[in-house]
């Protein structure tokens, strides 16, 4: 805004421009700050990576306002149910009352643009322009944020009445233009009000000054001008209460999307790839493990929770699943780390000899089949080799919210342990197992799963044989199996996909014929049925369906044997039929 | 519907609602009713009297369970039954009254809401990592709602409590404005104490809330049972008052709801089919 040459004028729509909401010194560490835009609540908060967050102030499950919420520096945690808003994107990122289920991914609140200028945080509701116009006054030289001050009055008003300003008769010429009217004072400082218009009777003053006055004088500076502004409150409030009161603002409030207004059914969706990410940084982060950061080409990340994965779609056509490693609230990138599997069939050879640094990839939006809980009272993560990293995600959860945990690694050596650099952040809660023999490798976990109590949980990641020491150990020690979870990287089953028979779709009233050779998931999408896939080996539980009537042949590894008895649910992409007719909720 | 509009939303109207406890009713009292200014007072004999402010003219008042209950409108011909009142061994007391900046149908929703525990009433009705709401009924039962088979735990449950426990938690839905909760009572296993929030709606968007005992405690005394009674309204105003809007909205789309919200679905379902429209934004008026 350069005063008096042009700007948006105020004729046009004030939802489009940029105002002051804040000073930038409102932003204290972890605290939420309440603030008011056109008659919009607004709930502003800086993360730990300095993203400065304007969200709508209310939590869409109750209303609740967020402003009353505790942040803990990568995401905000409302007041009433504790559910989780994540850093940069306002996802939710975890629902208390359901520790097992990993929230609808499109549960997010409204959020707004920021920009820090001139000491204060700007945002727009539907702005013009990437940031607020320059103020030609305060361009070049240092400045001096002085008080705000609000003033019950609206902000037409208030602007007119800043023309008068002039606190030592010190022959000041006024100039107004769109939301601010600047001074230019005969000492040959320069001041600029920014009005921040909060409702149709309430502003907020936000006067800046050029150049600012040597650090000695600053109080007295400060002060003039809070006693002068304080005078001018009192003539302005006297002038608007002589005016007919005006209705307050009544901004809309978003409905929430159509799919949120009921409780949660499963969307399908097949395996695709929306997001364009580009690699920021490529490193070696152990022996045969390349690590990478991805950020987004264009807009936000969307939010993961901790044990989500995306695919990655390679050149070559493969399809992999990686896990990502990030804490809480890191939304800049994602992170994955690849080990190269000598047997590669492409995959992870692709990604280690092929995928360059500025390369372009496409990946899946993250998706979690690995959700984790945190209403236990110790959790105790077991990683073998590269499957520390939906591990690590997990730990820095739990690290972040205070919450009990132990993470076991297991590596051949320390060239071998991933992200050691992350885990030193975590401090006592980690131990390295280094180079055990599969005898000891099974002490060390039998040790690890001593001395449970009922609410406690197990999370395992890594190649199958341990995991199955692990369910074996852990069964031995008395642990419930819902209370161990796993991830696989890959089904070691041989597949057998010789039988044929009949699958009955319920809600779709279809029969399909399964032949040899072909999978469930195959057949339904032959025949316009859409299912969301993502390994397609049986081992990330991303296409799992109801059984309604039938005996189904599982060939997973996502199930639990307790799962895999009840039969209700089965992998559509490797699971077939004992019988010759299944019958799925579909 | 303006703040402090007079209510011209019949179902509401024709409510009795619980305007204080009579044994803490002393002179008359002025006070407003669904926005119409009205006063009350007991008179000989303890009859509940109640009165339109402006030309004095008599509304229907009387007095069941240790409450005087009063109507702008036509109301039923008894209060809603509570059946737990008759039985000899409980304890019915009034355990406190709190004036509440928010409608009535958000506090009846809050009381209903059991996933909230370990957030807004930490180390008392819940805690920190328990926080998981396992799946119950909701049932329609003669018109009212009823939620069936909730669970918590909870670290103190009752005034009466020594020990964490797994509460029972039932709940009714018998009044828009009222909503009653049965839970397990400590020493009797086979019994639920019975609990009740009662709101006087000053207006639509300014109530007072009665909470209402009807208890087998036989331990505590009236006053340590009030303070941990106290103690959670408290902490529950918080929360009410910085919900926004104040009125509970009834479209499905302005609030998004999971599992455990099943109660507050039906609540909010059933008063759309009663055709409810003070103290709410109905469906459909944005």
């Amino acid at each position: 805004m350069s005063p008096g040459d042009g700007g948006p004028g105020p004729a046009s729509d004030p939802r489009h421009r940029w105002h002051p909401i804040a000073a930038v010194d409102d932003l204290v560490f972890r605290h939420v700050y309440h603030g008011k835009l056109l008659g919009r609540e607004l709930a502003v908060w800086r993360a730990d990576d300095g993203f400065v967050n304007v969200w709508e102030n209310r939590c869409l499950h109750r209303g609740v306002r967020l402003s009353i919420g505790a942040s803990d520096g990568r995401e905000l945690v409302c007041a009433y149910h504790g559910w989780r808003y994540a850093n940069r994107t306002a996802g939710c990122t975890y629902i208390p009352a359901h520790p097992a289920d990993a929230p609808a991914r499109t549960i997010c609140n409204r959020t707004f643009v920021a920009v820090e200028r001139y000491g204060l945080v700007w945002s727009a509701e539907d702005p013009e322009g990437e940031a607020p116009p320059e103020a030609a006054e305060l361009a070049g030289a240092e400045t001096l944020v002085l008080r705000n001050l609000p003033v019950n009055a609206g902000a037409g008003l208030v602007i007119d009445g800043l023309a008068g300003y002039d606190p030592e008769s010190l022959a000041a010429v006024a100039r107004r233009t769109g939301d601010a009217a600047a001074l230019q004072l005969g000492d040959g400082t320069a001041i600029v009000f920014f009005v921040q218009p909060v409702d149709s009777d309430r502003s907020v003053i936000r006067p800046v000054m050029t150049p600012a006055p040597p650090a000695a004088d600053r109080i007295g500076v400060l002060r003039r001008h809070s006693a002068a502004l304080e005078a001018l409150r009192k003539n302005l409030e006297e002038e608007a209460a002589r005016r007919p009161p005006a209705e307050p603002m009544t901004p809309a409030l978003e409905q929430v999307p159509i799919h949120l207004a009921e409780l949660p059914e499963p969307s399908p969706r097949g395996r695709q790839a929306p997001l364009r990410v580009r690699v920021a940084r490529k490193w070696d982060t152990a022996a045969d493990v390349a690590a990478f950061e991805l950020e987004s080409i264009a807009g936000q990340l969307p939010t993961f929770q901790p044990g989500a994965h995306i695919d990655v779609h390679l050149a070559n056509g493969l399809v992999r699943q990686y896990s990502l490693t990030n804490g809480p609230g890191q939304l800049d990138r994602y992170r994955i780390g690849v080990k190269l599997e000598p047997e590669s069939r492409g995959g992870s050879a692709a990604m280690h000899h092929t995928v360059r640094e500025g390369d372009v990839l496409a990946v899946s939006e993250p998706r979690n089949n690995f959700p984790l809980r945190r209403n236990a009272e110790r959790t105790v993560l077991i990683a073998g080799g590269i499957g520390i990293t939906p591990l690590l995600a997990m730990a820095q959860a739990l690290h972040h919210s205070n919450l009990g945990f132990e993470l076991h690694c297991f590596a051949r050596s320390p060239d071998h342990l991933a992200f050691g650099e992350t885990l030193d952040r975590l401090g006592d809660s980690v131990t390295a197992h280094l180079g055990l023999s599969p005898a000891d490798t099974a002490a060390a976990i039998a040790r690890a799963l001593e001395g449970r109590s009922p609410s406690d949980r197990v999370y395992g990641c890594g190649p199958a044989p341990m995991l199955a020491a692990v369910r074996e150990l852990a069964e031995a020690a008395g642990w419930p199996a819902e209370t161990v979870h796993f991830e696989y990287f890959a089904n070691p089953t041989e597949i057998d996909d010789s039988s044929s028979f009949e699958v009955a779709l319920a809600r779709s009233a279809l029969t399909l014929a399964v032949p040899a050779g072909r999978t469930v998931l195959e057949v339904l999408r032959d025949n316009g049925v859409d299912v969301a896939s993502s390994c397609e080996v049986g081992a990330c539980g991303t296409c799992s369906v109801g059984v309604i009537e039938g005996e189904p042949d599982h060939q997973d590894v996502y199930l639990t044997s307790a799962e895999r008895a009840e039969g209700a649910r089965m992998m559509a992409c490797v699971s077939r039929s004992l019988g010759p007719r299944l019958i799925l909720d579909l | 519907m303006s703040v402090s509009g007079v209510c011209a939303d019949p179902v509401v109207r024709d409510q009795w609602y619980a305007l204080a406890a009579v044994d803490e009713i002393g002179a008359d009292v002025s006070t407003r009713l669904l926005g119409l200014p009205i006063g009350y007072g007991l008179g000989p004999g303890g009859a509940a009297r109640a009165w339109r402010a402006d030309d004095g003219a008599p509304i229907p008042a009387r007095v069941s369970y240790g409450y005087l209950w009063a109507s702008v409108g036509e109301p039923p011909a008894e209060v809603f039954d509570v059946p737990e009142t008759r039985e000899p061994d409980r304890r019915i007391f009034n355990a406190g009254t709190l004036g509440l900046a928010v409608s009535a149908p958000r506090a009846v929703e809050n009381f209903l809401d059991i996933a909230h525990f370990p957030y807004v009433h930490r180390g008392l009705l819940g805690d920190e990592p328990h926080t998981e709401v396992a799946d119950y009924d909701v049932v329609d039962r003669d018109g009212e709602i009823w939620a069936l088979g909730c669970r918590f735990h909870q670290p103190r449950a009752a005034a009466a409590s020594t020990e964490e426990v797994v509460a029972q938690y039932q709940y009714r839905v018998p009044h828009p404005y009222c909503a009653m909760l049965y839970k397990s009572a400590p020493g009797h296993p086979d019994r639920l104490d019975a609990m009740g929030i009662f709101t006087h709606p000053l207006d639509d968007e300014r109530i007072r809330a009665h909470l209402f005992l009807c208890l087998l405690d036989d331990v505590n005394t009236d006053a340590t049972i009030r303070r941990f009674q106290q103690t959670i309204l408290a902490q529950d105003m918080p929360i009410l008052e910085n919900q926004h809007p104040k009125r509970l909205p009834l479209d499905p789309r302005a609030e998004t709801p999971v599992r455990c919200d099943k109660t507050a679905i039906a609540y909010r379902r059933w008063l759309s089919s009663l055709g409810v429209t003070y103290g709410v934004i109905p469906a459909g008026a944005g």
